[in-house]
């Protein structure tokens, strides 16, 4: 079976406060030369166990729930069709960003796109803006947005997901 | 955790939810409450096919929450055998339920015309199904998706025409592939004019403790995909048993006349694998991905037009229509089981009643007149197919006969010697030992999976048990899994959940129990379904074993009526029971 390595869920938690810790105050200044991003590799190896949205949810926000996930697992035709893996595929221009009224999404130096929960208005603009629909809104009336911290990588069965560097 | 119980009288046409704290406390979720629920909703003898007999479906604190926490359970008076009717399923209405805030759903009433139930989180609306009353299973599953909210987090359950026709062994489909399969929940569903039922909702299970939760989950997650306890059912699928039961002389075959099939090679786990498998799928929360699709594709000109069919296989479908039907080849196998679930029938009961059918042709028994011409022939898969739509439609007394289950048909026409029923439920895929009989024969839903006698059959073939060991790990598995098809767990990861880890995953979402509470629980669970069972008319004592059991080798050699006596002398006493 594809390699969930459930230890390195641990550190990817790990990993997603030191990518948190890069966009701190302390590390400005320093220009990171690549960023991390999450790349649906093989969509067609899904197999719709959904573990990627719980692990997003749990790991981010400490519930299980599907509406609070960054990554959504759609069916097309229902289960008789095929898998559709929807997530942010961290665009160089982001329209997310364009369309955010209130500074709530900011692009980063490296490219990076940073969400300002507190900022947000609930206006979904951006939700309007992404095409492949990989921003929405969750619960709580506030954008959901994907840190590309790898959580839902680690458990993947079928190895679905990557998690690639590509130059700032 | 919201605790509470949604109820729904299609009688009315009105809804309600009601908060239950004290039920769930008592009797944990899931086979629990839904026997509990039983007790409290289905009047003493009441009619199955009548509105006063509710169907119950409910899931448990661990669904939604931890891997392989996947299935949901219906409790129900079954119209096939008229006492309990217990079937469980995975796919995403365990999800569904929990995110819609609902452990428990009651139905009850009948609707007065053909309906659907739609549940979105708190709202519920029982709408009109006229259009899609007698359209397949399969079908009315595409049209209910493009009409109702939720993609991605929903559940469809719908019945298909067998439902609808009263016919005692149809299931639910549940989005697509997985079923309420066994016992008859089917034909409850059209007795109260329900087509489906859609769920959806948007809530997050919280848990007390985010950090314990996630210890907790990835331990369980670590055991599931990296030990072997759980490889076979990922790899070939349970259909890697028609090769190893074969071997073992434990393979029904032709109706149980023999336990190993010379075809068998034919139609494999492995043979379905390498020609026939294109993909495999989880149900929602699982990360194995046990259930196994086969590409059917069939000609339907000499011009290279092709129909390509998605079928999916496991192992009991293809004992029950294949190697019990004498049916040779995978195509033919994938052929029944794709009729059977369009039309929402049971496949293990539709295997059993056509292969009891078979032989009293055979017999003569049966005349042509009553099949109206149809050959009801080992291996001859068109004239199945026939037999099966016929089923449905029962165009005549024999039919109809045939819809209410192998007992009544043998009643009506003799042969009940070679009808294999145990308790009157339709036998699964085992001739392996005293355990497999004795084990459907108590079982609470007269189901191999109550406490698995073919297991304990092929252990004792490596290391003998004497009748007593036998009946001591029948009545564990019974109690224990009371317990554990109240969490609710698929039965293949019982290797993950071992009594620790139960205690703990329950510790996690703020449910505290110790190992003694859960054995007493299973107990008591299984203490309350019997008084179900025998208040219904289920008597242990007058119990039938058909005599081809006796006369058939099994895995462990032949049986005899002796052993079967003393065992269930043994169990009777360690029952308490006099």
């Amino acid at each position: 079976m594809g390699g969930a390595a459930v230890e390195s869920a641990a550190g990817d938690a790990k990993e997603t406060q030191a990518v948190q810790a890069a966009t701190s105050e302390k590390a400005r200044g320093e220009k990171p030369k690549k960023r991390r991003r999450l790349k649906v590799a093989h969509p067609e190896r899904c197999i719709g166990c959904l573990g990627c949205m719980f692990a997003c949810s749990r790991i981010n926000t400490g519930t299980a729930s599907l509406q609070d996930s960054a990554i959504k697992i759609q069916t097309r035709g229902g289960i008789e069709g095929d898998f559709v893996v929807v997530v942010c595929r961290g665009c160089e221009n982001p329209p997310c960003v364009r369309a955010c009224p209130s500074g709530a999404l900011e692009r980063k130096e490296d490219g990076r796109v940073v969400f300002h929960k507190e900022l947000c208005t609930g206006c979904g603009k951006c939700e309007e803006a992404c095409l492949i629909g990989a921003i929405s809104l969750g619960k709580d009336g506030k954008a959901i947005k994907c840190k590309h911290c790898g959580a839902c990588v680690a458990f993947c069965p079928h190895d679905v997901l990557e998690l690639e560097e590509v130059p700032a | 955790m919201l605790r509470k119980v949604l109820y729904i009288d299609l009688s009315r046409g009105e809804s309600w939810s009601i908060e239950r704290q004290d039920l769930f406390d008592e009797w944990l979720g899931g086979t629990g409450v839904g026997i509990r629920l039983l007790m409290e909703e289905c009047p003493e003898g009441a009619d199955p096919l009548s509105p006063a007999a509710p169907i119950i479906l409910s899931i448990g604190p661990l669904n939604g929450l931890f891997p392989v926490a996947t299935k949901a359970v219906a409790t129900f008076k079954s119209p096939l055998t008229s006492e309990l009717g217990e079937s469980y399923a995975g796919g995403r209405l365990h999800l569904a339920m929990r995110f819609a805030g609902h452990e428990a759903i009651v139905i009850r009433g009948r609707a007065q015309g053909p309906s659907y139930i739609s549940i979105s989180g708190g709202k519920v609306l029982i709408k009109d199904a006229t259009s899609i009353w007698g359209v397949d299973a399969q079908t009315a599953g595409m049209i209910l998706r493009e009409h109702e909210p939720g993609m991605g987090r929903r559940s469809i359950i719908r019945i298909g025409p067998a439902g609808e026709a009263l016919v005692r062994f149809a299931g639910v489909v549940v989005d697509t592939y997985r079923h309420f399969g066994r016992l008859g929940l089917g034909a409850t569903f059209g007795s109260k004019n329900l087509k489906a039922v859609v769920v959806s909702g948007t809530e997050r299970a919280e848990v007390p403790d985010a950090r314990r939760y996630r210890e907790v989950y990835n331990r369980l997650y670590a055991k599931t995909v990296q030990t072997d306890a759980m490889e076979k059912y990922h790899d070939i699928g349970t259909s890697v048993n028609i090769n190893v039961l074969n071997w073992l002389k434990g393979l029904p075959t032709k109706n149980f006349q023999l336990t190993s099939f010379s075809e068998a090679e034919k139609i494999s786990g492995e043979v379905f694998a390498d020609k026939y498998l294109f993909r495999r799928l989880s149900c929602a929360g699982c990360p194995i991905g046990c259930v196994h699709i086969a590409a059917l594709k069939t000609a339907f000109s000499p011009h290279h037009e092709f129909e390509v069919r998605k079928v999916s296989y496991d192992f009991e479908p293809i004992y029950s229509l294949g190697s019990n039907l004498g049916v040779s080849s995978a195509e033919g196998v994938l052929q029944l089981i794709d009729v059977c679930e369009r039309m929402g029938l049971d496949v293990i009961s539709a295997g059993v009643v056509l292969s009891w059918a078979t032989e009293a042709y055979e017999r003569d028994m049966i005349t042509p007149q009553e099949t109206l011409g149809v050959p009801l022939q080992w291996n001859n898969v068109q004239g199945y197919i026939s037999a099966l739509e016929k089923i449905v439609k029962a165009p005549n007394e024999f039919y109809a006969a045939l819809a209410r289950g192998a007992e009544f048909a043998s009643a009506r026409y003799g042969g009940q010697d070679f009808a294999m029923t145990l308790g009157g439920n339709e036998v699964a895929g085992y001739h392996t030992g005293p355990a497999s009989m004795l084990g459907q024969l108590v079982g609470v839903r007269h189901s191999h999976l109550d406490n698995a006698g073919y297991s304990i059959d092929q252990k004792a073939a490596k290391k003998q048990l004497s009748p007593e060991e036998m009946v001591d790990e029948i009545i564990k598995e019974d109690n224990s899994r009371g317990v554990f098809n109240s969490l609710v767990g698929c039965l293949f990861a019982r290797g993950v959940y071992t009594e620790e880890n139960i205690i703990d995953a329950l510790g996690a979402v703020g449910i505290a129990k110790t190992g003694e509470d859960l054995h007493l629980l299973g107990k008591k669970i299984f203490d309350e379904k019997y008084k179900f069972k025998t208040r219904e008319g289920f008597d242990l004592s007058r119990a039938r074993l058909p005599g081809r059991f006796f006369k058939t080798v099994s895995t462990l050699g032949k049986v005899t009526p002796e052993t079967m006596e003393e065992m269930l002398r043994i169990y009777r006493k360690k029952r308490g029971w006099s």
